[in-house]
């Protein structure tokens, strides 16, 4: 059974480029613009969507998701609505994979089987719950692999070769490696240090690799590019969207244009990742 | 829920997924698991090693001043006019709580797996003053990260901490209490996982913490258990602990687990009452869900967004609950009651009072309780209250709720 991440990132291998993975905070600051911002993702130039679920308690996020986090909540969101937003998208888009990230509490609320008929059905192709690793995988990995919804497993610096092979054992769609042990928005870690550790899991895995935590830029963006399969950026992305709030969360500026020209960027440097690796 | 089958003992949790019934489990990220699965050999190492536990026993003896007394509350039997009433004593331990139990036992865990670095969350600042104390006795730099609104109800004991050469850092996320300076704990440690070690301060957390944890305060349990074998013969009919993450109580009652006569009961706190969202009562009005690397009743909204809780006593000011306590109440083994901020409030004042003794708040919810239940018993009963700490840490909180200056 292929999923729209295993179509998406075929296709970009076949294209010889990585895969720009963009983040956003599912309902920050609101909904409607939270849809808004979601539809200018792929427009600018991202490849595939990580939508966040709130959570009252992110323990593996650093200060600016923590705040997305809180508007979004503000703003009303629930799980449901993540959902909705999720269909919303789809509607408009059959194509770019959307992957839900966020904490196990509230799909164990939400009722496990419930939730993964919803996601289904709103057209999620892949989860990422940063509490549940793979001695959890009974709780929602493996239901969501039976649902045909991809599994996506972090790899982070401490997963050493003993460990990696539980670690993949369960995963799908794409391997998301953390470069660094550390919450989200933290600097980004020696580069070196990352491709090689992109190098040892491929020779563990067929499944594409995508680097996450700590790249802002374009540049670094290029850089990671040059050896991961994928580029994931988060932290930056939320930022633009808070640095066009007020401080009373009135928006000074569009939060999907800033989004898009930020964006924009980042896809030129994950563009230019396989021809600067050539060179 | 439905109740679980009636165990033939109660004592033999976790299994080796780390899970009391549906309790209990592993819920953290990746980055930490190598790291708990490492905690939990060298745990089942440390705990069948004679040398381990001969130093740890020198410590508590030495050190902490261990055994605590089992003491008949003369005056509050009196005063009550029911059944006896007996404290034992944690607040006569070094550091003023049960804490310093926890804290010995872990900071030679940790010297055993050549960590360099200490960090704990707290609530009312025990832990934090015990983890302080284990880490200047030992030598390590210790971080011990705090609620800001625990920072300003706790003000003695956040001194006390730095005196000891810890740096203390507020939390400012939610209502800055406990929750949100575990969460903080918990972000530290996954960023610098490979030198520190985390002294979690309660019987919760991900696996082996809650095993761990109580393990080394079972020794409250065992002690009172002799203790008042020998001083009144038999075992006693009731005993109560207050209960916040859970650790005085499971280090009380788990040694007491297996004695089908002896009534168990914690107590959770109660806050303005259980209609609202202002009390700590996960047990008796919270549903099982999933945080801080556990599954557990908590305060909960219907999309599974954590509450804040509120108590008057901040080392009770927590929406989780330890995930062994969730299992012995669906067991029905233990049962759950709450007191309100009010009824402790009148409790600390009345012990202060007949026995000369200012218990901690978190302790004197344990002692209300016993005041409502104790004068409806014979006065050949026995009824055992954990006084888990001293109250010195509260008489600021205490003197404001009173109208009165300091
Ligand atoms: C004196 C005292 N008793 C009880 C508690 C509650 O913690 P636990 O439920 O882990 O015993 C605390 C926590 O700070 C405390 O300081």
């Amino acid at each position: 059974m292929t999923t729209r991440i295993d179509r998406r990132m075929a296709k970009l291998k076949s294209e010889g480029r990585p895969a720009l993975v963009t983040y956003v905070m599912g309902g920050d600051p609101d909904y409607d613009t939270s849809l808004s911002i979601m539809k200018a993702l792929p427009v600018s130039g991202s490849d595939l969507i990580e939508l966040g679920m709130p959570f009252s308690d992110p323990m593996a996020d650093g200060p600016a998701i923590q705040a997305a986090g809180l508007r979004a909540l503000k703003g009303g969101q629930t799980l449901a609505r993540t959902l909705k937003l999720a269909s919303e998208f789809r509607a408009g888009d059959d194509e770019t994979p959307i992957v839900l990230m966020g904490y196990y509490n509230p799909i164990y609320i939400y009722g496990v089987d419930r939730f993964l008929a919803d996601a289904k059905a709103s057209g999620i192709d892949g989860l990422i719950v940063v509490d549940l690793p793979p001695e959890m995988d009974e709780e929602l990995c493996i239901p969501a692999l039976k649902a045909g919804v991809n599994f996506i497993r972090l790899a982070t610096p401490t997963t050493d070769d003993k460990r990696l092979p539980k670690v993949l054992e369960n995963t799908s769609g794409f391997v998301y490696y953390v470069s660094m042990t550390g919450i989200t928005g933290s600097a980004l870690a020696d580069t070196a240090k990352v491709s090689a550790a992109v190098t040892r899991i491929k020779g563990h895995t067929a499944l594409p690799v995508c680097v996450g935590f700590g790249v802002k830029t374009a540049e670094q963006a290029r850089v990671i590019g040059a050896s991961a399969d994928g580029v994931v950026v988060g932290t930056a992305i939320v930022n633009a969207i808070a640095n066009v709030l007020g401080p009373k969360g009135e928006k000074t500026a569009d939060p999907a244009e800033a989004v898009a020209t930020l964006v924009s960027g980042l896809a030129q440097g994950v563009r230019a990742a396989r021809l600067a690796a050539a060179e | 829920m439905n109740k679980p089958a009636m165990p033939n003992s109660f004592r033999t949790g976790p299994d080796e997924q780390g899970m009391f019934g549906i309790f209990g489990g592993r819920f953290v990220a990746e980055t930490l698991m190598p790291l708990i699965l490492d905690l939990e050999e060298q745990w089942n190492h440390a705990k069948n090693d004679p040398e381990f536990k001969a130093e740890l026993q020198n410590l508590s003896t030495h050190y902490a001043g261990r055994p605590s007394k089992l003491y008949f509350a003369e005056g509050l039997t009196k005063h009550l006019g029911g059944a006896k009433v007996y404290f034992k004593r944690e607040d006569l331990n070094h550091t003023g709580s049960h804490k310093i139990n926890n804290c010995l036992g872990q900071i030679l865990l940790a010297k055993r797996m050549g960590k360099k670095r200490i960090i704990a969350e707290t609530g009312a600042g025990q832990h934090g003053v015990a983890s302080a104390t284990v880490a200047a006795r030992f030598g390590y730099p210790c971080v011990v990260y705090m609620g800001a609104t625990d920072v300003a109800r706790q003000s003695p004991n956040v001194f006390r901490m730095k005196l000891l050469g810890a740096e203390v850092r507020p939390v400012t996320a939610g209502h800055g209490t406990l929750k949100d300076a575990m969460n903080e704990a918990l972000r530290d440690w996954v960023t610098n996982v490979e030198d520190t070690y985390y002294l979690i301060g309660t019987a919760a957390g991900p696996h082996p913490y809650p095993e761990l944890v109580r393990d080394f305060q079972s020794v409250i349990g065992s002690e009172a258990r002799a203790q008042m074998l020998e001083q009144e013969g038999r075992l006693p009919d009731v005993i109560i602990a207050a209960v916040g993450g859970g650790s005085n109580a499971i280090g009380l009652f788990h040694p007491f687990l297996d004695d089908k006569d002896v009534r168990i009961i914690g107590i959770e706190a109660g806050g303005r009452g259980l209609d609202g969202v202002e009390h700590c009562a996960s047990m008796n009005a919270g549903k099982p869900g999933v945080l801080h690397g556990n599954r557990t009743y908590l305060l909960q909204n219907a999309d599974g967004q954590i509450l804040d809780g509120h108590s008057i006593s901040a080392g009770l000011d927590y929406p989780g609950v330890g995930p062994e306590h969730s299992w012995l109440r669906d067991s029905g083994r233990v049962q759950y009651e709450p007191i309100l901020d009010d009824e402790a409030l009148e409790a600390f004042q009345l012990t202060t009072r007949v026995e000369g003794i200012i218990p901690a708040l978190e302790s004197a919810h344990a002692i209300a309780h016993a005041m409502k239940i104790v004068p409806k018993m014979d006065k050949d009963q026995l009824v055992i209250v954990n006084l888990s700490g001293r109250g010195d840490k509260d008489v600021h909180t205490v003197a404001n709720m009173l109208g009165m200056e300091i």
